[in-house]
């Protein structure tokens, strides 16, 4: 804990030396980006821009673990499923992020639904061949245990099959997360008028590092304190059960 | 509904029953394994390893339908199964993994549990429990549902004699309370004789039903001459098998 704060420390320190040899126009002082920021929540906009940003996560991440649980899944019980679908996971997997964005807008046109589904469909094949890892190592013996005792379906998904994918889930979870709020911006930046990404767009045309920075640093803030105040616990809470970790 | 009228508790009639082997050809497990068991009967499965005994069992539960012939259960039915090894869910505690296999009435269900000595683990996990408590909350498991059929795959293999005497006897004060319908496979005669109503004896490979004895009840007036005669009639039965 100690040496992590020694590093940030020693990162603000190389930050202000570096403002002084590049001059403020390059980089700005850390004082300096602190002063945009502050002046940004005062006028509401910084609040607005990340909310909307983070409205995107939200929605094109749901709609990519949803879609990528039921397919990996399917892709993972299921041969001839697997078989049919497996190279357009591999095209998808292989599909620059750029070119997924592009076609959403040329095709569905510059809307809220091409943003939020070009995100959701960069991120669906990671968590589909995720999921679909899982859905592979589902243990037959406890499948057929709950057979036996005739266990009701909500029974066999939540107590069965949930704890066997919550590993898998969590690691989809966890690189799709990453994944989406990079992306998000890009998709922002290209066509949408709102959102940390536009503003980011905004200050590329000026020239203004400050206010780049000013919308950058509290956004990537916000992603880490979602990875450890959400995703982790519930990283902890799924995997509680595991001998030797408490 | 069975052919043979609602008394019966089991009827098996396998004509054959095959395995794909690793390079596809279809090998035989069991062959012509018919018998059937009153309601309330106990009956203990003996045979060799790879006898088929498991084989068997799986058909009658249920989980395997791919085999020659037919199982008649009396409907509707409970089923309560001890696998060869506990399958406990890991991430539920002893007292949930009781409780989600349809262990229903809290009373019973710690009834059972102070007759297998779980009482003190019902919070824990299985991983922190040993082999032995891991199969008697399997055994717990069976019964705490109330079964009309019970099915038992060697129960008690892998634990040391003295914990597999205690178990026995605490498995036959079950067997004698609940009077399910109940098969326990075994290669234990010992255990046969002592639990069992009834002794079928399955060898060879593909596993075909060699021997069907009733054990004499009451069982406590069994003498012990009785019990090695049965035994010497069960190892004549081995005997020219083991020859070829
Ligand atoms: N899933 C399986 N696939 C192929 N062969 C199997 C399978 N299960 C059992 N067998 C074979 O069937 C025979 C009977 O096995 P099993 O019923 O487990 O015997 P037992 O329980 O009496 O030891 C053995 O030869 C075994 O190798
Ligand atoms: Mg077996």
């Amino acid at each position: 804990m100690l040496s992590r704060l020694a590093s940030l420390l020693v990162l603000l320190l190389v930050w202000q030396l570096g403002s002084v040899f590049a001059g403020p126009r390059a980089l700005p002082a850390p004082l300096a980006v602190l002063a945009v920021i502050d002046a940004e929540a005062r006028s509401g906009a910084l609040f607005f821009n990340l909310a909307a940003t983070l409205l995107r996560v939200v929605a094109s991440f749901t709609l990519a673990m949803a879609l990528g649980t039921a397919l990996g899944l399917a892709m993972g019980r299921h041969k001839p499923v697997d078989r049919f679908c497996d190279p357009w996971l591999i095209i998808l997997l292989n599909l620059p992020a750029l070119v997924v964005i592009v076609l959403a807008y040329i095709w569905i046109g510059l809307n809220e639904t091409a943003a939020i589904g070009a995100v959701a469909l960069n991120k669906l094949p990671i968590a589909t061949a995720t999921v679909r890892e899982g859905a592979r190592a589902l243990d037959a013996s406890l499948d057929e245990m709950a057979r036996v005792f005739a266990m009701p379906l909500g029974v066999r998904v939540r107590h069965v099959l949930l704890p066997q994918l919550a590993p898998y889930l969590a690691a989809a979870m966890r690189s799709g997360l990453s994944l989406v709020w990079k992306v998000v911006l890009v998709v922002e930046l290209l066509g949408r008028s709102n959102g940390v990404g536009f503003e980011i767009g905004v200050a590329f045309q000026l020239f203004d590092v400050t206010k780049l920075l000013a919308y950058a640093l509290p956004f990537v803030g916000l992603m880490l304190a979602i990875e450890t105040f959400i995703v982790q616990p519930i990283e902890r809470h799924v995997s509680r059960w595991r001998p030797g970790r408490t | 509904m069975s052919p043979a009228g609602d008394r019966v508790g089991l009827e098996v009639a396998i004509a054959k029953k095959a395995y794909l082997g690793a390079s596809g050809e279809s090998r035989a497990a069991l062959r012509d394994v018919a018998f059937a068991l009153k309601r309330g009967e106990v009956c203990a499965l003996l045979g060799p390893s790879g006898s088929g005994k498991t084989t068997l069992l799986r058909i009658v539960a249920g989980l395997d339908r791919d085999f020659e012939g037919g199982v008649w259960l009396p409907s509707p039915h409970r089923l309560g199964m001890v696998f060869q090894e506990p399958r406990l869910l890991p991430w539920r505690t002893v007292a949930e993994n009781l409780r989600l296999a349809g262990a229903s009435e809290p009373k019973s269900l710690a009834e059972i549990a102070a007759v297998l000595g779980l009482a003190l683990h019902l919070d824990h996990f299985p991983g922190e429990l040993s082999l032995g408590l891991a199969r008697r909350v399997a055994i717990a498991r069976a019964f705490a549902v109330k079964p009309d059929l019970l099915l038992l795959d060697e129960p008690f293999v892998s634990l040391d004699a003295a914990l597999a005497l205690r178990l026995r006897g605490e498995l036959q004060a079950l067997v004698e309370t609940h009077k399910a319908t109940t098969l326990i496979v075994t290669h234990d005669v010992e255990e046969a004789i002592s639990l069992a109503d009834r002794i079928i004896v399955l060898a060879g490979a593909p596993g075909s039903l060699i021997a069907d004895l009733a054990i004499e009840t009451p069982r406590l007036a069994m003498t012990s001459r009785q019990a090695a005669a049965i035994k010497a009639e069960l190892a004549a039965l081995a005997a020219p098998r083991a020859d070829r």
